[in-house]
């Protein structure tokens, strides 16, 4: 449980899709005029993610990575296809997006318009394709964390969008020297708020219990040895002393 | 030229300053960000993409009139995509150093928006001589923004342009550390670039008024 909430918030914050690694920045940058669009945008983005993720962990986990094919015999226990992973990812997404806006135009008409055209124009967002990546990069252990994962990059995805459009929507009113206004000023702010964001690094750090415990250790042998010579000393001093005495 | 009518050579000139991808068109921003604290990982991103988007221009605009238009996507993905397998195949082979540095970076060309975007603009409607043209010149333009940005990171979080001390050994304090230089390690974070190139996009306009924006 705790490794679902520290990952939760680890990719929202510390991690975040925008501002430590910048994937998706095309359409953050070219959708996020107006508050009401980026939402939209958003939500489309933390669902597509939170779908293609564990999906492609699935693919990762039994067709692509080392080993990956041995449930289906001993002679297939030695082949590593993870050179495919980057057509497969891709085709998963392409296919998943498309099965997505059916099954939302089928279902709930009234989500279906308010995504509007962001649904297919999400197939070549970068940080859908960068969330399975990192996905597999980071060798993610169970299903579960994967979904969590997907699902809290978009998160994370969304919050950025959302607060470039809304600083956007303000700064319209503002003096900005005009060689800068538009674009410039757009990626200087975004590159402000990754100073920002850069603050939570410390955030998690704290919550490795389990890591320093040999550390602990070798302190209280250190500790042992310490008190050991002092008592040594100490016992040196006193026959020092006493021999002074005597 | 010889070789290239003006018009021709305009495929290639044009995106270099005027109508650049990244500055102008913002377009493949994410890749041009997040792999260039060094000068050599910026240097093989942008020959990568201009291998990527140089052939895959071409292979799209030969099948230019064979591919139906509902599932042009999906064909464009696939070509990319297996481009892009060879550039990483490449890479882990004879750079496997760099190639962990670049990390999912490469594979992250197959969303790059640039490419994407010059086979729907460009190759599904132009022979192939002009089509490679065009992926060229749009990649080099995209790799001149990574390299310039690579360069001044580099030179100025670390002090180094492709790993040579180029002013002075900071440690022993020879050359400008002698007059009491420091790197700015800023630089080297990721935030930094996005204000390098923001400051880019200021020179350019201001050089360029027709560029500047309404709002």
């Amino acid at each position: 449980m705790l490794e679902h909430v520290e990952l939760f918030f680890k990719s929202i914050f510390i991690d975040n899709m925008v501002f430590a690694t910048f994937l998706g920045m095309c359409s953050y940058l070219a959708v996020s005029k107006k508050v009401t669009t980026a939402v939209g945008l958003g939500a489309a983005v933390i669902f597509v993610l939170a779908v293609t993720v564990p999906l492609n962990w699935l693919l990762d986990q039994y067709l692509l990575k080392d080993g990956a094919l041995a449930w289906l015999g001993p002679e297939y226990a030695d082949y590593n296809l993870s050179f495919l992973s980057f057509i497969l990812f891709i085709a998963t997404i392409a296919t998943m997006v498309q099965l997505v806006e059916i099954v939302v135009e089928k279902f709930s008409p009234a989500l279906y318009n308010s995504l509007g055209i962001f649904l297919p124009l999400i197939a070549v967002n970068c940080a859908i394709l960068g969330g399975s990546l990192f996905m597999q990069a980071r060798e993610i252990p169970t299903l579960g964390l994967a979904f969590n994962y997907g699902l809290s990059s978009g998160i994370g995805w969304f919050l950025a969008i959302l607060a470039i459009a809304a600083i956007r929507e303000k700064i319209r009113y503002s003096n900005v020297p005009p060689p800068l206004r538009g674009l410039g000023i757009t990626f200087i702010i975004t590159g402000l708020m990754a100073i920002g964001f850069m603050s939570f690094g410390g955030m998690l750090t704290g919550g490795d219990e389990a890591a320093p415990a040999p550390e602990t250790t070798t302190v209280q042998q250190t500790e042992k040895e310490k008190t050991k010579l002092e008592k040594e000393t100490e016992e040196n001093a006193v026959s020092y002393n006493t021999i002074i005495k005597e | 030229m010889a070789l290239l009518s003006k018009k021709d050579a305009n495929l290639i000139l044009d995106p270099l300053a005027d109508n650049n991808p990244i500055t102008i068109q913002v377009l493949g921003i994410c890749s041009a960000l997040a792999i260039t604290a060094e000068l050599k990982a910026s240097i093989v991103m942008a020959l990568s993409v201009v291998f990527v988007l140089g052939l895959g221009n071409v292979v799209i605009s030969m099948m230019r009139n064979i591919i139906p238009s509902k599932i042009r996507i999906i064909v464009q993905l696939v070509v990319v995509a297996a481009l892009v397998i060879i550039v990483d195949q490449v890479l882990k082979a004879f750079a496997y150093e760099l190639s962990k540095t670049l990390a999912v970076f490469v594979g992250l060309i197959i969303t790059n928006c640039i490419i994407m975007g010059r086979f729907e603009a460009f190759a599904l409607g132009n022979g192939v001589w002009r089509s490679f043209l065009d992926g060229i010149g749009n990649a080099a333009g995209y790799g001149l923004i990574l390299i310039i940005v690579g360069f001044f990171r580099e030179l100025l979080g670390s002090g180094t342009l492709l790993g040579f001390q180029v002013l002075g050994d900071p440690i022993a304090k020879t050359g400008l550390y002698s007059i009491g230089y420091e790197n700015n390690g800023f630089m080297l974070l990721s935030p930094m670039a996005l204000i390098v190139v923001g400051l880019l996009i200021w020179v350019q306009r201001s050089r360029n008024k027709d560029l500047i924006e309404e709002n």
